[in-house]
């Protein structure tokens, strides 16, 4: 249920993979690479993933969104490697008999994903700089808390 | 007693240690004391409250016992989606 990928995602051929004459409903969700983050405009993107406890982390979640909420299948897939902006970063599709279970179990699942799920960002910033997005300030303050001499590496 | 394991980094650990993965003994058995051990060794700046662990690609306490020939990642914080 739960993918990673180096390709370009299609969502055509994702979305067909569901069908399901047992269904009358498809939520999708399209996470998109933008061209700004915190005020910094950003050029593009580098996904890192910890492979086997990614596939084993979002399989899980998948399996809850099905649980709690009663939809029939779901396909999440997430994109690795470098991104340009406007490329699919993630894609979710899920189906259920009816609307409600389809949008909830959708919402849980892009949720989770964003906070369980070891998958790294690190954006391109068009001034040239980057950095990893949530990383960056706790090695900072942990440099200068530490008073350690040092680079940090970046 | 040390302990000899396989260690992958990712994203800015990554970027400190400068590999992806490694194998080292250490004096110790736990991942507190590899952590604390690879910030001495290594310079890395990220408190391990900032992190999770996982051994043998499952989340893992900090107090874990670690054998030898465990594999162990120190997990900042995610950013996906």
């Amino acid at each position: 249920m739960f993918e990673l990928s180096e390709h370009i995602l299609n969502e055509l051929e994702l979305r067909s993979s569901l069908i399901n004459q047992k269904c009358g409903a498809l939520v999708t969700f399209e996470g998109w690479v933008r061209d700004f983050n915190e005020g910094k405009p950003v050029s593009r993107l580098d996904y890192q993933a910890y492979e086997e406890l990614a596939l084993s982390e979002g399989n899980k979640i998948c399996a809850e969104a099905i649980e709690k909420f009663g939809a029939e299948n779901m396909r999440c897939v997430h994109r690795t490697g470098q991104l340009n902006l406007g490329e699919i970063a993630i894609w979710i599709g899920v189906v259920s008999v009816h609307r409600d279970a389809a949008f909830k179990a959708c919402q849980y699942v892009i949720d989770e994903v964003k906070s369980r799920v070891p998958i790294w960002k690190r954006e391109h910033y068009v001034d040239h700089d980057s950095g990893w997005v949530n990383c960056e300030q706790c090695a900072r303050k942990s440099f200068k808390s530490s008073g350690v001499s040092m680079s940090i590496g970046l | 007693m040390t302990c000899e394991v396989k260690i992958s980094y990712f994203a800015i650990l990554r970027d400190q240690r400068g590999v992806s993965e490694e194998v080292l003994s250490f004096n110790g058995t736990t991942p507190q004391e590899l952590y604390s051990y690879l910030q001495e060794k290594f310079g890395l700046t990220f408190k391990p409250e900032n992190l999770r662990v996982a051994v043998n690609d499952s989340f893992a306490p900090w107090q874990t016992e670690l054998k030898s020939g465990d594999k162990v990642a120190f997990i900042p914080p995610v950013s996906g989606g």
